[in-house]
């Protein structure tokens, strides 16, 4: 490896050109159409908003580059020669490289709706669709979001901070609940609504309807209802881009196909993050992976291996989080959105947007927590899961989980009287309360900083 | 392809905040009191003391009060930025501009033509007179309007942070300590004929505390002026370490001070406009030390020379504590320090040029139990808390490596932790050996 291209400066291939850059000395060249540098996709919504500024989304100042060796690359690649190991540039350069990888992320979804080429009718995924949303939404008073998912939720409250009347078309008949369960969902519905956001449940986009400029001038709903807007975001989930592969040698399913080394099927090209269609080897089913933290993941663990760690790629505990317009989401290990297989513990605070799940097995061993509007510490949570701690265990030394702010009211008791109030014959006792006291064996690992 | 212009929206519409007409009178009602307060200074209501400072004064609290209140009704509690970087005031435009120039044009009369304020001071005077026994002066005129803007800005910040008991009790102690221990305790000890003396001030932040002349002047006084004297070398000696030991540098500056209670307060709309940058760092670091030095080396003079009966500095110690004086005091803490809050954001004078938190910034890096600690992983590098840190701190850069943040700066407003929309930052004490630094 002494030529190192990255196609994709997103966070997988920021991440791994980061860390190949720690582990050797190899020619590090990132290529991007974007935007010039790095920046937190994550932090979209909140450039709309005028939260931050773009500037401010950027994770690394610009000099960074520069002191690390990372060459940085502000163009488009528009095709891959795997025999003569080049790549075409839209403007006209070729790029060699000796170990490629791909890195390209996702693109949204359409599904063919009647009008969805329309003016005014987009997705949201890049720097270049938040612009084109700054210029369609300017100076219009409302907007249907079509599509249940987190850019859905955070589509309408882009829009909704600046005054747009928000209609939210939500195909299933509970917010999310293909992920959260039926009590989390239906407080995220009720959350929506006390927003003043229009949640319309268990409701498709039939068609969109144009006015005589071409431009969107309503939405016709699955029942029927025309609803009038001037904005309509499209939601409905994201795929991979694999275009780039499409005419290559590069196999692809759904997304580009890779092993759990993140080698595709071409000798030195790999891909990474969203764009990675992980093929399963136990003869379960293959993994396209569409979060920020597992395409850093992805990015650290490649940059390993290429630098001669060859180990395979674990994700370990699952964990995410999220932020349903005020009220923040965690969640830990595992929380089927039906609970019929597992057992649960949920309170929920009696003002309604407040909440924490345990769930279990049959043997009491706890494999999951959902928080809603309280923060758990990630490493205490994956230590209970990864001990196989029981419910009474957990339960009982549930404050040391507990990562709210000083002085916020710890909800910790609540849940052990629910416990006793269903296992009289097992009465639990709270032993402490948040806190750091001898959490020090449960703090993370030591990561290092380049700069 | 340039990588980014987003259009500016011309007008943020539809937030009931800016829209409510309650907020509007309230706005109108300010402007009123503020032209009747300096219209004033012609002295056409120096003989109307109480008049003059109910319509100035009065209608001024009043209108701001009610240009803020609506923001209870405006939105559900919770964190709300929206439309900062599109603001004239708030994001370096115009109106920002505006505002720091008046700022910095009310220091400069206040410090270099306060003859200017002569007729204004009647305004204080129905305060003045029960508080302290005596007539307003120009001193006393800062004082209490800073008071004022601590109070009416903590209410704003009560009601943005309604959801935070964190920030909610912090608000609350840093308006306490302004009102009682900046205004109301050195009033009523002066109606008392006792030294004028700020009991949350220490050395080397109120750096003459320390100069000898001052000590023995305490010494030689009343009961309450030994008290003070012993109290004075307590605090700089004994409990500064020791609190900020256990409680990082935010027992002081984010809940006492009250440099802190105006950037809290005043100041909050203008955090983000600290700058994040290395290089910032670097200045900061040279700058806090380098004043901290001065401040010490000054002391220690000062008190060599006394020892040796003037042998030191002869007549040049008072020139060098005035130069201190001026340099610091009146043109760093005042004049920048608070004139370029819109331009500069609200901590540019405890971030570069406080000796207090130089010295507080030291223990707290190398001794303390205060950290904040960082989540495992959920760090999605959205950078709201680098944003909205008014130290200029890129707590980001720490937080998506899963490291804490232990830094000299971090003055614990704990608003980095409130931002975050990933649950990913708390402020926490405990042993000084668990720092994942
Ligand atoms: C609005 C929004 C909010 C999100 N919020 C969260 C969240 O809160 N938590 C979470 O876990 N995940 C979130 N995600 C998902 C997360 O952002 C993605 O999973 C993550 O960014 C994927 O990283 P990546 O590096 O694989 O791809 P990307 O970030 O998509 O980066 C790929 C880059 O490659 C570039 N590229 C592609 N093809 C080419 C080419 N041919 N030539 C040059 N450049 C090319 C693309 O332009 C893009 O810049 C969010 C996504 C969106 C859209
Ligand atoms: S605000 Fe939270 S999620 Fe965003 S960068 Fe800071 S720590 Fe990370
Ligand atoms: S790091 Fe956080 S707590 Fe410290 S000063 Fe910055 S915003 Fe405040």
């Amino acid at each position: 490896m002494n030529n190192v291209v990255i196609i994709g400066n997103g966070v997988a291939g920021i991440t791994a050109a980061r860390h190949i850059r720690k582990g050797s000395d190899a020619r590090i060249t990132v290529i991007g159409s974007e935007t010039e540098h790095f920046f937190s996709r994550t932090a979209l919504m909140y450039i709309y908003m005028g939260h931050m500024t773009y500037e401010q989304t950027k994770p690394y100042e610009d000099w960074f580059w520069i002191k690390n060796r990372i060459n940085l690359l502000f163009d488009h690649v528009s095709g891959i020669d795997t025999e003569a190991r080049l790549l075409r540039l839209a403007s006209g350069n070729a790029v060699g490289y000796d170990t490629l990888v791909l890195a390209t992320g996702s693109q949204s979804n359409k599904f063919g709706w009647p009008g969805q080429d329309l003016d005014g009718v987009q997705g949201l995924y890049s720097m270049q669709d938040l612009r084109l949303m700054e210029q369609n939404t300017n100076d219009i008073s409302s907007a249907v979001i079509v599509g249940g998912g987190l850019i859905g939720i955070e589509m309408a409250e882009m829009l909704h901070s600046r005054g747009i009347e928000v209609t939210f078309l939500v195909r299933e008949d509970s917010y999310w609940n293909n992920i959260l369960p039926p009590e989390e969902s239906a407080m995220i519905n009720r959350h929506i609504l006390s927003h003043g956001i229009r949640l319309r449940l268990s409701t498709e986009l039939a068609k969109i309807l144009p006015d005589s400029a071409g431009r969107v001038r309503a939405v016709r709903s699955s029942d029927g209802d025309e609803i009038p807007c001037q904005f309509v975001g499209i939601t409905a989930g994201v795929h991979p881009n694999i275009i780039l592969c499409e005419g290559s040698e590069i196999a692809t399913g759904r997304g580009i196909l890779v092993n759990e080394y993140f080698e595709t099927t071409i000798p030195n090209v790999f891909a990474i993050g969203d764009c990675a269609e992980i093929v399963a080897t136990d003869g379960g089913r293959n993994r396209i992976e569409q979060l920020w933290y597992t395409a850093g993941m992805h990015g650290e663990a490649l940059a390993a291996h290429l630098c001669g760690e060859r180990k395979p790629y674990d994700r370990g505990i699952l964990f995410n989080s999220a932020k349903f317009l005020d009220i923040e989401y965690q969640t830990y290990g595992y929380v089927p959105p039906v609970l019929d297989d597992v057992q649960t513990l949920y309170w929920e605070h009696p003002a309604g947007e407040q909440a924490i799940r345990i769930v279990y097995d049959q043997r009491d061993v706890v494999i999951g927590f959902n928080l809603m509007g309280i923060r758990y510490r990630h490493r205490v949570c994956e230590r209970w899961i990864a001990e196989k701690k029981t419910v009474p265990y957990v339960l009982e030394h549930l404050g040391e989980g507990n990562f709210d702010p000083e002085f916020f009211v710890q909800s910790e008791q609540c849940l052990i009287d629910l416990w006793n109030r269903t296992h009289p014959e097992r009465t639990l006792q709270l032993h402490r309360k948040r806190g750091l006291r001898r959490l020090a064996p449960a703090r993370g690992q030591k990561k290092e900083m380049m700069a | 392809m340039k990588a980014m212009q987003i259009q500016i929206p011309a007008e943020l519409r539809g937030h009931s905040y800016t829209e409510s007409p309650i907020r509007k009178i309230g706005l109108a009602l300010f402007g009123v009191g503020v032209l009747v307060f300096m219209i004033g200074a012609t002295g056409a209501f120096a003989s109307i003391p109480l008049l003059y400072s109910m319509l100035s004064l009065g209608v001024g609290t009043i209108g701001a009060l009610l240009a803020i209140l609506p923001g209870i009704g405006a939105r559900k509690p919770g964190i709300n930025h929206d439309g900062i970087m599109f603001s004239p005031w708030k994001n370096r435009r115009s109106v920002a501009w505006l505002l720091g120039i008046l700022i910095t044009a009310f220091y400069v009369t206040l410090y270099w033509f306060p003859s200017t304020l002569d007729h204004m001071v009647v305004a204080f005077d129905p305060l003045s007179w029960p508080l302290r026994g005596k007539a307003a002066d120009r001193w006393f005129l800062y004082g209490t309007l800073y008071t004022l803007a601590v109070l009416i800005m903590g209410v704003r910040m009560l009601i943005k942070y309604r959801h935070s008991r964190y920030q909610t009790i912090r608000t609350i102690s840093v308006m306490f300590f302004q009102l009682v221990f900046s205004l109301l305790i050195p009033g009523l000890l002066q109606l008392f004929n006792e030294p004028e003396f700020y009991f949350h001030y220490f050395w080397p932040l109120k750096y003459d505390y320390l100069f000898p002349s001052k000590l023995s002047s305490l010494f030689d006084g009343t009961h309450l002026a030994v008290f003070m004297g012993f109290w004075t070398l307590v605090m700089a000696f004994l409990a500064t370490p020791v609190l900020t030991y256990f409680y990082g540098k935010r027992w002081y500056c984010s809940w006492v001070c009250g440099c802190g209670a105006l950037a809290e307060t005043l100041g909050d709309p203008w955090r983000q406009l600290s700058d994040k940058s290395l290089t910032a760092w670097r200045i900061e670091r040279w700058m806090i030390h380098s004043v901290l030095v001065f401040a010490v080396v000054m002391t220690g003079l000062l008190w060599l020379n006394s020892a040796m009966e003037g042998a030191v500095l002869g007549g040049l110690s008072r020139g060098f504590s005035r130069t201190y004086g001026f340099a610091i005091g009146a043109m760093f803490s005042g004049v920048v320090g608070v004139g370029f809050y819109p331009l500069m954001g609200s901590r540019v004078w405890c971030r570069f040029g406080c000796p207090q938190a130089a010295i507080l910034g030291i223990i707290q890096r190398y001794f303390s139990r205060f950290r904040i600690t960082t989540n495992g992983e959920q760090c999605i590098s959205c950078g709201n808390c680098s944003t909205y840190c008014e130290m200029g701190i890129d707590v980001r850069a720490y937080a998506q490596r899963g490291a804490d943040i232990v830094r000299a700066s971090c003055v614990g407003c704990g608003v980095c932790s409130s931002v975050c929309p990933r649950g990913v930052l708390n402020l926490e004490n405990g042993p000084v050996d668990t720092r994942n630094i």
